[in-house]
């Protein structure tokens, strides 16, 4: 197995820590005036998203974990887990369970495309892509002539997701959300 | 890391013109006190045994023979080879090298201003510190004396001459997560000044922290405090986050130097740090005699941020980083 050197981890690289996969956020070299060197860590847990810091002996080992970033598009959910397919060609499939979809189930729509990291060949997360395109499946009546500034309004969105949305916006129309904010961006443009 | 763009420089002219003035005022100061210049070798035949501080070697072919050279991280062991030598007191200012990690506050190249005063003791030596600071500053400094013990007591409460091992490590652990199985005390109070006393300390005036336990004393001579324990004449300079220099009432006994040499050599060796050759001209210099001094190595560069409110070290010297 790959491992890394506490002194050369940077952000991006993933490793293990307490039998976690976990990946580098940033890394603070710590050197006493005399005396043995230290690196801070800053990790993220990738099982629990957790964000904490370790430190380190200069030069002590990390296993490295077998973690890995793919692009899937999401086919459909049995009710147990959530299936993926690799974009690459090769209709591999994936179930991911409740816990590595987490909060994207709100955002799961078919035939989108979605960031699924493996660990050891099975889902570990789910993350969405920063905007997607949803329709809206309730709201109160839009306002006539309301298009300026003023206030908003809940809207649920096909994905049981629900999002505050200027007060004009109407059952039916398709809206552009930002994921990471979970907030209305525009009517979506395309269709 | 080559990369043919990065021609330019990682300070500007202004800064450059600072650190110019800045080096003036350096030697100035000394003239004026009668403390000589001197520049000894950047690369030398021997080299330190400190177990912690990586150095650069530079290979080279001479009369048929292959020759290692040690690249200098400190002119100690040559300045104190010229006091044994006759010398009154004496600075350097110029370059030292270090193999190891760059950063905000480390380049493997940098500025060391290191003087050596006969007939001072440590806490002359860090009068002298101020007097330097207050030039170079503008205004006058005063900075705070703590002692290695007060400092762990009020930011810790904690003894760090009498605490347990256990009570270190769960200390160390509750601050770091790191700890539990670490044996050795001064690995962990290291790690404890670093993490919580360093960022506390010498946020407003400059502080020294000194009177070091023995098992830290590097080059410095022991002293017995008044309620009867030893701890180290050695001094370390911190400010604003950074420290700056490093001092010690030096060492003059040969035995005891060559015992701290040995120690130090097993402990790499016992690590598997590389080796490197052994410098016993220092002990032969001790042997004939060291003066009474006292003796300080200051970072010009870090001091140079400080001073001009920069924040990488890359941006007070010409060609910093990856431009090197």
């Amino acid at each position: 197995m790959a491992s890394y050197s506490t002194s050369e981890l940077r952000s991006g690289n993933k490793v293990m820590v307490d039998g976690d996969p976990c990946a580098v956020l940033d890394n603070e070299h710590v050197k006493p005036g005399k005396g043995q060197a230290f690196n801070r860590i800053k990790l993220r847990n990738l099982k629990s998203g957790r964000v904490w810091e370790r430190t380190f002996k200069s030069g002590e080992s990390l296993e490295a974990a077998d973690v890995m970033d793919t692009d899937m598009e999401y086919l459909y959910t049995d009710g147990e887990f959530y299936h993926f397919m690799l974009t690459d060609g090769s209709f591999e499939q994936h179930g991911a369970d409740e816990n590595a979809v987490g909060d994207t189930v709100k955002w799961l729509k078919e035939q989108e495309t979605y960031v699924v990291t493996l660990y050891n060949g099975a889902p570990l997360a789910v993350t969405p892509p920063n905007f997607i395109e949803l329709e809206v499946t309730e709201t109160d009546p839009g306002l006539k002539g309301d298009t300026a500034n003023g206030g908003s309004k809940p809207a649920t969105l096909s994905t049981g997701a629900i999002v505050r949305v200027p007060l004009f916006i109407n059952i039916g129309e398709v809206l552009r959300i930002d994921t990471r904010t979970g907030e209305y961006v525009s009517r979506a443009t395309g269709k | 890391m080559y990369q043919s763009e990065l021609w330019q420089p990682t300070a500007t002219l202004p800064t450059l013109k600072k650190r110019a003035e800045i080096f003036h005022q350096i030697r100035t100061f000394f003239y004026e006190r009668d403390v000589l210049e001197v520049d000894t070798p950047c690369l030398s035949l021997g080299s330190i045994s400190d177990p912690h501080i990586e150095v650069l070697t530079s290979q080279t072919r001479t009369l048929g023979q292959d020759v290692t050279y040690y690249l200098q991280t400190s002119p100690e062991y040559a300045m104190k080879r010229l006091l044994a030598a006759g010398a009154q007191s004496i600075y350097q200012l110029g370059k030292v090298f270090r193999a190891e990690e760059i950063g905000r506050r480390h380049g493997i190249e940098f500025t060391m201003l290191e003087w050596y005063r006969l007939d001072f003791d440590h806490w002359q030596l860090m009068n002298e510190i101020d007097d330097l600071l207050t030039l170079l500053t503008g205004a006058e400094v005063n900075s705070e004396r703590l002692s290695y013990r007060r400092a762990f007591v009020r930011y810790l409460n904690v003894d760090p001459f009498t605490a347990s091992l256990e009570c270190l490590q769960q200390l160390s652990f509750d601050y770091t997560e790191y700890g539990l199985q670490e044996t050795d005390r001064d690995t962990l109070l290291e790690l404890l000044f670093a993490t919580v006393i360093e960022p506390n300390i010498g946020t407003d005036e400059p502080c020294f922290i000194h009177s070091y336990p023995v098992t830290q004393a590097a080059l410095a001579r022991q002293q017995q405090e008044p309620d009867g324990h030893m701890s180290a004449a050695r001094f370390e300079l911190y400010w604003q986050g950074m420290e700056l220099a490093n001092g010690y009432y030096e060492l003059t006994d040969p035995d005891e130097q060559a015992q701290r040499m040995a120690a130090e050599m097993a402990e790499r060796a016992a690590s598997g740090r590389a080796y490197r050759q052994k410098d016993e001209r220092l002990i032969s210099a001790l042997e004939q005699g060291l003066p009474r001094c006292a003796g300080v190595a200051l970072g010009v560069d870090r001091l140079l941020m400080l001073l001009l409110n920069h924040k990488h070290i890359d941006q007070v010297v010409p060609f910093g980083g990856a431009h090197a």
